[in-house]
């Protein structure tokens, strides 16, 4: 995919067939050592052992419509290409924890790209779900809980338009302190 | 700076629409959102939806979110439902074809026959 949030977009469609009720998406983009990591983290039905292992291969999936699954394979192939990794831990009852490295100045690494609409697309589709997000740039940070939002709004839907238009620009916001104000 | 007391304010201003909202049962607007949807472009055009339903306060419409639906070749792909009427499938989507989907058919009744998935297949 073009950019690493679309990847993040399909993996936490993974999440939500879990039916995870909480969702932790922590971004570290470490330029001192040359790493970005990506780990989404669910709280849904977890994964067999056996199937954990075999997940990554893009003819094993846990869907009954067809036999292909691509969203792990693709996102496992763009790491590996950039002298990076992916590891998943899952404990069934438990949970799925997906950790995904690259050489952050490989040059086949894809942007990053948009999260906000990644977190926007994700809330709006999934209001029952929260969603932590956290995103480490060397010494800055930024951090979106839903569940703080949703004690804020009472009985009003989180995927309400004003809502989802105070956490565009509070993510905005967010991103300007990381990046100091250049445009990504 | 965004601040979580402005939520509050969201809370006290809304309140009142949402219950309007809940009376009514109008179109569902549904995207596509699977691996093959995302990679096609799915995403704006879900967020161009979104932002088209909001400008026109279209308070009856439903904008949600599915898997995939099993023509993954002709993603990103948009179905409507409006009360009463068939299911019309768009394909190939962008974020322009799909607000003009809102503008003539969502609130005007009109289906764009140049993007359904009949036009396509012909």
């Amino acid at each position: 995919m073009k950019e690493l949030s679309l990847h993040i977009l399909d993996i936490v469609q993974n999440s939500i067939v879990a039916e995870a009720s909480l969702i932790t998406i922590n971004i570290v983009e470490n330029l001192t050592t040359d790493k970005l990591i990506i780990e989404v983290t669910d709280n849904g039905c977890g994964m067999e052992k056996e199937l954990t292992e075999k997940i990554k291969d893009p003819f094993v999936t846990g869907r009954k419509t067809r036999k292909v699954g691509l969203g792990i394979p693709l996102l496992y192939k763009a790491c590996t290409r950039c002298d990076g990794n992916m590891e998943i831990q899952s404990e069934v009852g438990k949970g799925t924890k997906v950790t995904c490295w690259f050489k952050y100045s490989h040059i086949d690494r894809a942007p990053l790209g948009n999260m906000t609409d990644t977190i926007l697309t994700i809330v709006s589709g999934n209001p029952q779900v929260d969603i932590v997000y956290v995103h480490i740039r060397d010494d800055k940070e930024i951090c979106l809980d839903t569940r703080e939002i949703r004690r804020a709004l009472g009985k009003v839907p989180i995927n309400e338009p004003a809502v989802l238009s105070w956490i565009r620009e509070f993510l905005r916001e967010g991103f300007n302190s990381l990046y100091g104000g250049a445009n990504i | 700076m965004k601040s979580l007391k402005d939520l509050e304010e969201i809370r006290k201003k809304t309140l009142d629409t949402i219950n309007m909202r809940k009376d009514q049962s109008g179109t569902r607007v549904v995207v596509g959102m699977a691996t093959c949807g995302i990679a096609a472009g799915a995403r704006p055009v879900l967020l161009a939806i979104m932002d088209e339903v909001e400008k026109n306060e279209l308070a009856d419409v439903v904008v949600a979110q599915t898997g995939c639906i099993g023509m993954c070749r002709l993603e990103p792909i948009v179905e409507v439902y409006r009360p009463g009427e068939e299911k019309v499938t768009y394909v190939k989507m962008n974020p322009s074809k799909a607000k003009r989907i809102i503008n003539e058919h969502v609130m005007q009744g009109k289906v764009v026959q140049d993007y359904t998935v009949g036009a396509e297949e012909k």
